[in-house]
């Protein structure tokens, strides 16, 4: 049973590794900023959550499980908060140049 | 295979550490300091220093990273004028720089014999403080002195802050940039995140005792929530004038003091605590030190007062 647990574990966290690698490569190569917070996005959401989701069937009490569930929400709620901020101050820019050309 | 990691780990340190001192702009070289932060407490945790690592990202990476971001979009507007040092002048700053680090090198190598640990006996004389957490008893037991003085070189370092105001804004607000109006978003955050926040923190505290944690990570939490809140534009920075806020400022270094003082007649020594009542003194300075922490790194992060007091 516990080699079934790890075998999860070991497929999740590798997929989130993954997801991170995309995620960097994404925010790397992308042209814009837009583009570049939609790579990063990804990498808060799904690599961190499967990272996450990987490591839970090791965590030993259930409250170490819920502080884990309570990080991944805590990098959700603030990565979406952030992107929009940055997202907005973006477009605030743009319409400054616009106004400005 | 966690060789590997480490190795990885410790070249990467060094890559950044270099790129802070290569960096051109200020602002890059700040961005890449907190970076330096982040990997360095994870660092702290291969090396099982828990504690240390929460600091770390907390003081090092979080706070510091922001007093560092203010300083430099403060210099920005002059920043392109100064002069760069001439050749000559680094030079001589690389060769005194590469033999400090030498020189503690050689000495971290060259030294001979077992080092001297002092960890068996903090296990040994732990369980006497009725604390769990070896650093927390450190920190509040056995060098409490220290851990004393540092709360006050933090004040100290606030009055150093703002006394770099002009006079005519001496009592007035310090001239934190708010973004209230325009990005409702951050109003969102700064309405939803503090409760749990808050939460976060008194927990980080109260675990001190047993578990990695303490008054000085707790204390960065809540600095960062009310930075946070005041950023938004939800309350007002307060003039540092204001007596309620000096108080909370002073409640943490003041309780430690007077129950250290209190030691002198009761335990027989300065900062000695009666016996039994260790581990419950000792958390009732954290709280108080935590509240204190929190003001003081929120109000450094405020910086210089900016603003005439209002009369």
């Amino acid at each position: 049973m516990s080699t079934a647990f790890d075998l999860f574990t070991i497929v999740m966290v590798i997929g989130g590794a993954f997801l991170f690698l995309a995620g960097t490569v994404g925010l790397l190569r992308f042209p814009d900023t837009l583009s570049r917070l939609h790579a990063l996005t990804k990498v808060d959401n799904l690599g961190l959550g499967l990272i996450v989701f990987g490591l839970l069937p090791q965590v030993n009490s259930w409250t170490g499980a819920l502080k884990l569930i309570a990080l991944w929400l805590l990098v959700q709620y603030s990565g979406a908060m952030v992107t929009q901020l940055i997202a907005r101050a973006v477009r605030q820019d743009r319409q400054d140049q616009r106004q400005g050309a | 295979m966690q060789i590997a990691f480490d190795i990885a780990l410790v070249v990467l340190l060094l890559a950044i550490a270099g790129w802070t001192i290569v960096a051109r702009e200020a602002f890059s070289a700040v961005v890449v300091f907190m970076v330096f932060g982040l990997l360095l407490s994870l660092a702290w945790v291969r090396l099982a220093a828990v504690d240390v690592a929460l600091t770390e990202a907390a003081i090092g990476s979080g706070v510091t990273g922001m007093l560092l971001l203010n300083a430099a979009a403060i210099l920005r507007p002059v920043e392109a004028s100064y002069a760069r040092p001439s050749v000559s002048l680094r030079i001589i700053a690389g060769v005194f720089a590469a033999a400090v680090a030498g020189t503690l090198g050689g000495l971290v190598i060259m030294f001979k014999g077992e080092p001297v640990s002092l960890a068996p006996l903090v296990l040994d004389h732990l369980p006497a403080s009725g604390l769990d957490n070896p650093v927390a008893g450190v920190l509040f037991v056995f060098r409490s002195l220290d851990t004393l003085l540092e709360k006050v070189v933090l004040v100290l370092a606030l009055i150093g802050v703002w006394s770099l105001a002009p006079d005519k804004f001496w009592g007035g607000a310090p001239g934190l940039r708010v973004f209230g109006e325009r990005q409702s978003i951050l109003v969102f955050l700064a309405q939803t995140l503090p409760p749990i926040g808050i939460i976060v923190a008194v927990y980080m505290t109260w675990v001190g005792a047993s578990e990695p944690g303490g008054a000085f990570q707790g204390g960065a939490i809540l600095a960062a929530m009310w930075i946070l809140v005041m950023v938004a534009g939800l309350r007002n920075v307060p003039p540092i004038s204001s007596q309620t806020m000096r108080l909370a400022m002073m409640v943490g270094p003041l309780c430690f003091l007077v129950i250290g003082l209190a030691g002198i007649v009761l335990a027989g020594s300065f900062l000695a605590y009666p016996a039994g009542l260790a581990k419950p003194l000792i958390v009732v300075i954290e709280i108080t030190l935590a509240l204190s922490i929190g003001i003081t790194l929120g109000l450094l992060a405020a910086g210089a007062p900016a603003k005439a007091p209002a009369s």
